[in-house]
């Protein structure tokens, strides 16, 4: 089976960790990857205001390339990339009047877009395509019972015309970690705003958001934490930093990202694992499981 | 706080732009409080998530404008999802960040970051916050 693929630009950079643990995983269980040859950055958020055309140009550009490559679906990971494009998506499928406006507008495009392209994110991918029962005979290395929360953030699963799973309640990360052997965690925090982009001119923010969803990951026994979007991790993962300062009896945690557990549970090397990228050190607790 | 109303300010052209900008009835919400109940936001704001909604009703224009609650606001649509008539909040906030960013006004000053910052802070982050906070 072949999938394209749009990464966004964080998983080319300080998310390498995100899209070369993906790409082992998925490689792992006989899955090819393509990535689109040509792409361009998503925008990142999606537009709220009614009146804001021209901000959905990056996203469904991305699916004109798609269609360009001979698919009509396409993967993301990152969980902003699929909010944003998913969104954009499905605001101008509903809507053929901005459609058309948008078509004139990308009047050097090639092929025309007509909605005709889907959406996906990898956990929909390996819960109904792979089937997390497959995944599971897959599995070489199980996660050892480790205890893992997982925090989904917003965009994968607000609005929920978009989410891809209970709003409220999701499971599906946690119901992930199980097939791979771990030991999921529930608590109150797994869909709680980190404060997003906040962080770049008021991390003080994050650290109060950071402290109050992992001390609670924390009191409710989690050893380590799982998500899917990069700013998520930099929130929860680098901005620990400032926690700490902020928060003098915060005590560390590791981030992961979700697909970091999947590779190592089937058996990706640790240089597709790159956990160097990770600020706080996932590995002394992964050794001491004997892991990696 | 001291709050004039008139009834000259209810029916001026800031709530019809705030209506259409965010797409959203504004006379729906009867004040329930759930928007609040559920952000995230609410210890930075000045101006809870449901007395926004009643700003824009009474088309408080320089209340809201001057506030600090609508770039506290991370657009985490929490607000949105539990709101019990339907109204999304998040778009309402939106609307009052793009009428000051569209003169101009931004939020966000990119030259006073620094290079430390810019390079340990990832794209995904500063585009987010650039598109959002600047014109
Ligand atoms: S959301 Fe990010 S990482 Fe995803 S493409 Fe857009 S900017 Fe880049
Ligand atoms: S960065 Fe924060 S805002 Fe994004 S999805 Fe993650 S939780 Fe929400
Ligand atoms: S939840 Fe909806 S109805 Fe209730 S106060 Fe907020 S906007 Fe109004
Ligand atoms: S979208 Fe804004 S107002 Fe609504 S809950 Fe999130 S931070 Fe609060």
């Amino acid at each position: 089976m072949k999938i394209c693929y749009y990464p966004g630009c964080t998983l080319k950079n300080h998310a390498k960790n995100f899209e070369d643990s993906t790409i082992c995983a998925l490689n792992t269980i006989g899955v090819e990857v393509e990535e689109l040859s040509r792409w361009n950055c998503c925008g990142t958020v999606f537009s709220l205001t009614t009146d804001d055309l021209i901000h959905h140009i990056a996203p469904i550009r991305n699916l004109i390339r798609v269609k360009e490559a001979n698919y009509d679906k396409v993967m993301t990971v990152c969980a902003m990339c699929y909010n944003t494009l998913k969104r954009a998506n499905e605001r101008i499928k509903s809507d053929p009047e901005s459609m058309d406006i948008l078509n004139n507008f990308m009047d050097r495009e090639e092929v025309q877009y007509d909605g005709d392209v889907q959406v996906f994110h990898l956990l929909e991918f390996l819960k109904d395509e792979i089937g997390f029962e497959n995944l599971a005979k897959k599995v070489v290395k199980p996660l050892k019972k480790l205890k893992i929360a997982s925090y989904y953030g917003c965009l994968l699963v607000r609005p929920k015309e978009i989410g891809l799973d209970d709003m409220e309640n999701p499971t599906i990360l946690e119901d992930l970690m199980e097939t791979l052997g771990g030991k999921p965690v529930d608590f109150p925090y797994k869909t709680e705003c980190c404060g997003a982009y906040q962080t770049v001119d008021r991390p003080d923010i994050i650290a109060d958001r950071t402290n109050r969803i992992l001390t609670s990951a924390k009191d409710r026994g989690a050893e380590m934490v799982v998500v899917s979007c990069p700013l998520c991790a930099f929130n929860l993962d680098q901005r620990q930093k400032h926690t700490v300062e902020k928060y003098p009896e915060f005590k560390h945690i590791p981030v992961l990202y979700f697909t970091q557990a999947l590779a190592m549970a089937l058996g990706c090397p640790e240089e597709t694992l790159r956990f160097d990228l990770n600020f706080i050190d996932p590995k002394p607790i992964l050794k001491e499981r004997g892991l990696i | 706080m001291r709050i004039n109303l008139s009834r000259k300010k209810i029916r001026n052209s800031f709530v019809d732009k705030v209506q259409e900008l965010s797409g959203q009835n504004l006379l729906a919400c009867y004040q329930c409080g759930k928007c609040s109940a559920g952000c995230p936001a609410v210890d930075e704001m000045d101006i809870l998530p449901n007395q926004i909604i009643r700003f824009a009703q009474l088309g408080l224009k320089e209340e809201l404008l001057a506030s600090k609650a609508i770039w506290i606001c991370a657009s985490c649509l929490t607000c949105n999802a539990r709101c019990p008539k339907g109204i999304n909040i998040a778009e309402v906030i939106e609307a009052l960040r793009q009428i000051l960013l569209r003169n101009r006004k931004d939020h966000l000053k990119v030259e006073k970051l620094s290079d430390k910052e810019k390079e340990d802070i990832p794209p995904i982050a500063l585009i987010c916050s650039m598109r959002k906070f600047t014109s």
